[in-house]
């Protein structure tokens, strides 16, 4: 493996580390109201929130590159690596709100009910009854949150560019070895990238078959 | 004291209450599906929002006009029906999850005292899946026990429970009622489990509450539902007076007169809880002699009340104790009953509740 290939690799994982940690913060709290309220705009949060998955990334890419580019409201973050944890964050922000929204909709009313008559107030629940009861369902939202960050090519791209170091990640250094005929290379990445997200994948179906056999 | 009042409007349902009970004993909530009982209990909680209503518990104000006190805030026990417990905590942990939560008090409930009283003393490292619908249940009571409530709530504990598992988990009931000094309120529509732990009772019907008093009262009252039952019943509170070791007999004793029974394993002094079926009791006019049965009482007649086109329900008064009383109306014809006739009534049966 190259120097700069190595490179990528940091990138990526930090980038993906990064972008899962702030995802579970961000992401955990909606995930919990959209869980529990009726409120009528809960649609349309729910319909936002669910846009990266259909969405071409290049789309996405192309509005976060004017949002974030010279003139946008957050100043110049367009090819750097805050840039791209920003656009990470939408982009794979759907992968961890499904899963902590699932997660907690599996929790029935009356066990919140029955923490409440025992004296912990909604805050102290969550954390005490809540949060231990759909471990699984964080886990599953982190791995899925980190490996699609991982694969994230298309907002990287628009919105990253290449900057060894800085903003070339996994995905975008397979591409250029491809482009300039290094196959070898691209294998090897490649590969990698391919064992290391059925790695993921397959842990986060033991987890859920773990947890349907666990009452 | 507790005092509530509530107006809770549901779709076409009402439901209008206001009531004080005393702050000791079990009052029952009574009455048929669907008349308001689980609402009015969930609302004294504050688990149900009611805007207009008011729970005033001992000195503590839960709810008026201004305030309402969110329910973790309140010094209430709550059984739900089918209680979830908290699978990812062991039982001992899921029964500290509301001590370690409360307020400590000098008369705070102990936990050993709690497991003992319920029987829980194998099950403490198990978890929630472990355990049958009866002990879970047992766990959820100790557990609402240890948050030290002022006012325990139990909103029909025993149902969805098999006759086997009811069977068990009444005597853990009725012990922690009588031991505990905790004013109970209990939800129920099983006549059963009412007549076996309630001291006064609450009737239901519609969202209104219809009638209230002690349970023998309530229970005797030819007026109210519970008479109009096919298997009405009247409940007479007793205590043991004396063993009779010649026959294996224990004589109860009441106002009203003494009953003889198997031999009860109680000591003298001991209370006993008598059911007696209103179609075991039939009536003489004059003190029967040479009859096998062994109970008979003198009773008064209070009231004549028509139960269905060929009986009628007749309520007596054993010194100062009421006794409700099926017979056919051919037979009270033919006896000539009158409101305040004296005469002697012959138990066939009695069971023992307690």
């Amino acid at each position: 493996m190259s120097e700069s290939d190595l490179q990528a690799l940091v990138t990526t994982i930090k980038l993906a580390s990064v972008t899962t940690l702030f995802l579970i913060l961000l992401c955990t709290p909606l995930a919990w109201w959209l869980s529990q309220s009726k409120s009528k705009i809960k649609v349309i949060i729910e319909a936002v929130t669910s846009l990266p998955l259909v969405l071409p990334p290049t789309v996405l890419g192309f509005y976060l590159l004017i949002f974030l580019g010279k003139n946008g409201p957050l100043g110049n973050l367009a090819f750097s690596f805050t840039g791209l944890v920003i656009g990470s964050l939408i982009y794979s922000m759907p992968f961890v709100i499904q899963p902590l929204k699932n997660a907690f909709e599996s929790i029935e009313k009356q066990t919140l009910e029955e923490a409440a008559t025992l004296g912990a107030s909604p805050l102290d629940t969550f954390f005490s009854v809540v949060m231990p009861l759909t471990q699984a369902g964080f886990i599953t939202a982190a791995i899925l949150g980190f490996a699609h960050t991982v694969g994230e090519f298309g907002v990287v791209l628009m919105i990253g560019g290449n900057i060894p170091g800085e903003t070339q990640v996994l995905s975008i250094a397979i591409y250029d070895h491809v482009e300039s005929g290094q196959y070898q290379q691209a294998h090897i990445l490649s590969a990698g990238l391919l064992i290391i997200s059925f790695i993921l994948m397959a842990g986060v179906y033991a987890l859920n078959r773990k947890k349907k056999v666990m009452p | 004291m507790i005092r509530f009042s509530f107006n809770i409007t549901k779709g076409s349902f009402n439901l209008d209450v206001k009531e004080e009970l005393s702050s000791h004993g079990v009052t029952a909530l009574f009455g048929p599906s669907g008349c308001g009982k689980t609402t009015l209990l969930r609302a004294v909680s504050g688990l149900e929002k009611a805007t207009d209503g008011s729970v005033t518990v001992d000195e503590a104000i839960w709810q008026n006009k201004d305030q309402s006190l969110p329910v973790h805030q309140r010094r209430v026990g709550f059984v739900f029906q089918n209680s979830k417990l908290f699978s990812h905590l062991t039982v001992k942990e899921n029964l500290q999850y509301g001590l370690t939560r409360s307020r400590k008090k000098s008369d705070h409930l102990k936990l050993d005292d709690v497991v003992n009283l319920l029987g829980l003393e194998s099950h403490l490292s198990k978890h929630p899946s472990q355990l049958s619908g009866g002990e879970k249940q047992r766990v959820a009571v100790g557990r609402a026990l240890l948050v030290n409530p002022s006012l325990l709530l139990m909103d029909e504990p025993l149902t969805g429970l098999d006759k086997k598992s009811k069977g068990d988990i009444l005597p853990y009931l009725e012990k922690t009622v009588r031991t505990l000094k905790i004013p109970v309120l209990y939800v129920s529509h099983d006549i059963d489990e009412v007549a076996r732990l309630a001291d006064h009772v609450l009737l239901m019907e519609k969202g209104k509450i219809i009638a209230r008093g002690p349970i023998c009262e309530i229970f005797s009252n030819p007026e109210l539902p519970p008479a109009l039952m096919a298997d009405a019943e009247s409940i007479i509170e007793t205590f043991v007076d004396e063993h009779d070791e010649n026959y294996n007999l224990t004589k109860l004793s009441f106002p009203g007169g003494d009953f003889y029974v198997s031999r009860v394993q109680k000591k003298q002094g001991d209370k006993v809880r008598l059911r007696i079926l209103s179609k075991g009791v039939s009536l003489v006019l004059n003190k029967p002699a040479g009859t096998s049965i062994l109970n008979i009482l003198e009773v008064t007649v209070k009231e004549i009340k028509e139960f269905d086109s060929s009986k009628v329900n007749i309520e007596l008064d054993a010194g100062g104790v009421p006794l409700l009383c099926r017979i056919t109306k051919k037979s009270a014809d033919n006896l000539g009953i009158l409101q305040g006739q004296t005469l002697f009534a012959q138990i066939k049966s009695v069971e023992l509740l307690v």
